[in-house]
């Protein structure tokens, strides 16, 4: 069985995130990047169901500029066997990314796609749903627990109510809860044997997708800054102003 | 065209944040239809028939919608979609899970979790966590929205009369299997849909001294939250989290106890109405977001405002 696992290069979460004073977007230059949480998460059981012998080949995909490609190379240091890196500058929609996807999946004819839940940039959380939508197979989203069986994924879903379980037969799409695992840290060995796995570059453009953004991002702006607040002096007038003034209790 | 809201029920009624779609989906167009797909959903029909925004209500009943699995649902709403202008769900697990199927094989970009409705193609959304907003205009001929339920205040549940129309089902999606659903049975609230949330940081120290705050969020009917350090030190189990890679909450109330405050924890709880910080470090960058800021070891604070909430005679709830 093999795995095709798509990560995302995005600001690191620890960053904090500044507007750019022509509200064109965020500044991104001399700012920490790193592969977007849940992206983890989806490598590292991916990586985890090669070793229990469950699948034969871990891929790592990612789409993006030159510079994403430290995300599969970090992918490979944690357990991927090759990369493909599908080179493509600009701003990406997740529905143009999900037609790449498609396209890849096409050419390795992976049994299963995982992915993040969700990248912590723009917050779409939409690819995974939409390349199993163009793919018509079944898809696993929010998973925080998975099960291999034959020709089939028992996967635990995190859903507002709780917990869901559902089985889907394979080829289908898993996205990835936080919950899901422990991602795992590339020891230096590793990362120097991930130096030496192959990543194929594929150029956007040879794949016949149209990329162009259908969104408009109009501006970018901070979030309403909140009034400064103020100290109280102990616990009673805490209560007192939260049951009187702010009227919440 | 008219909208068309995709309502959110368990079969039997609607699920709350269906008001608050509706509203939404109202403000881009006032001629608004909504669908619901399920089964045995008659009583949670008649009740979306009587939200006073909602013009038409189109009824679709499967066996196979009883689990309301995604790859069933996208084809039915695929299909009605050629009558309206938008399709708008509520951006919870349920409409996060089915919009972007609907998008893709609409070919349509679909713009997620909107806090505020601009013009018919124009919405307000956060972006990196809520750190920042985009302003973000749909040139698709078709448009897949999501909402962000807790920006939009519920609709009037009652008053309407809309008709109810029935619509024929779409065939089974024969790869996906239901199993199970465990509801989280608990007396407290959800932490995503808490008025309240009262969460620990690593000033908490231990797991064990977490039972100041669950002592505290019962006397409020609170949820608990917690920060990604006293989750990472094990304090508490992670979907407690509260954060960019945890759980966004907007509560009338979030008292944040022992945390200092990281970038990513404010990311997840900055929009709150009201925020309670107690903290011993008075330089703590979450005072900088307190409306009410405690300088105090929590050890001592927590214990007095035990006491003080039992002094009050009453508690909202």
């Amino acid at each position: 069985m093999k795995i095709l696992v798509a990560v995302k290069r995005v600001i690191d979460y620890n960053v904090q995130i500044r507007v750019k004073e022509d509200g064109t977007g965020v500044v991104t230059d001399n700012v920490k990047m790193s592969t977007n949480p849940p992206d983890d998460n989806a490598i590292e059981e991916a990586v985890k169901i090669k070793e229990a012998g469950k699948a034969t080949e871990v891929v790592a995909v990612t789409v993006g500029e030159e510079k994403a490609q430290e995300t599969v190379r970090k992918a490979l240091a944690v357990g991927a066997d090759r990369g493909i890196h599908v080179k493509v500058d600009g701003i990406l929609e997740p529905l143009a990314v999900s037609k790449i996807l498609q396209k890849i999946v096409d050419k390795e004819k992976p049994d299963l796609v995982f992915m993040g839940k969700q990248a912590i940039d723009d917050d779409c959380n939409q690819t995974g749903q939409m390349l199993s939508a163009l793919l018509n197979w079944p898809q696993a989203t929010f998973a925080s627990k998975i099960d291999v069986k034959d020709n089939k994924l028992e996967v635990t879903r995190e859903i507002d109510e709780g917990l869901e379980t559902i089985e889907i037969n394979i080829p289908a799409i898993v996205t990835c809860d936080l919950r899901l695992n422990e991602p795992r840290y590339a020891s230096l060995p590793n990362i120097m044997k991930a130096k030496k796995k192959p990543i194929e570059e594929i150029a956007a453009s040879d794949l016949g997708v149209d990329v162009s953004p259908r969104l408009e991002q109009t501006k970018v702006e901070e979030p309403p800054k909140r009034k400064a607040g103020i100290k109280v002096a102990n616990v009673a007038e805490l209560v007192q102003k939260l049951k009187n003034e702010a009227k919440v209790i | 065209m008219a909208v068309l809201l995709i309502a959110e029920h368990n079969n039997k009624e609607l699920r709350p944040f269906t008001l608050n779609a509706a509203t939404a989906a109202s403000q881009i167009d006032s001629d608004l239809h909504a669908v619901i797909i399920g089964q045995n959903s008659a009583d949670a029909a008649k009740q979306l028939s009587e939200l006073p925004v909602v013009k038409k209500v189109l009824s679709v009943e499967g066996a196979h919608y009883e689990n309301f699995t995604a790859e069933n649902f996208a084809p039915v709403i695929v299909k009605l979609a050629e009558n309206y202008s938008h399709i708008v769900c509520s951006a919870n697990t349920f409409g996060k899970n089915l919009m972007p199927r609907i998008a893709a094989h609409l070919d349509t970009s679909q713009v997620s979790d909107i806090i505020k409705v601009i013009s018919p193609d124009t919405f307000l959304r956060p972006i990196y966590a809520g750190n920042a907003f985009a302003t973000i205009k749909s040139n698709d001929a078709k448009k897949c929205v999501t909402i962000r339920p807790t920006s939009f205040d519920p609709c009037e549940s009652t008053g309407g009369s809309a008709p109810i129309e029935k619509v024929d089902a779409s065939e089974e999606f024969s790869n996906t299997k239901f199993i199970k659903r465990e509801e989280i049975k608990s007396d407290r609230p959800e932490l995503g849909t808490a008025r309240i949330v009262v969460s620990g940081g690593r000033g908490m120290q231990s797991g064990d001294n977490f039972k100041l705050i669950t002592e505290i969020a019962d006397k409020l009917g609170a949820a608990i939250g917690a920060s990604r350090a006293a989750v990472d030190a094990g304090y508490i189990s992670n979907d407690h989290q509260v954060g960019q890679t945890g759980k966004v909450v907007v509560p009338d109330l979030y008292i944040a106890v022992g945390i200092s405050g990281a970038i990513q924890h404010l990311a997840g709880m900055k929009e709150s109405k009201v925020i309670v910080a107690i903290n011993k470090d008075g330089e703590a960058p979450i005072f900088s977001v307190a409306d009410y800021g405690l300088e105090a070891d929590l050890f001592e604070a927590l214990p007095q405002f035990m006491e003080e909430l039992n002094k009050l005679n009453t508690i909202q709830k």
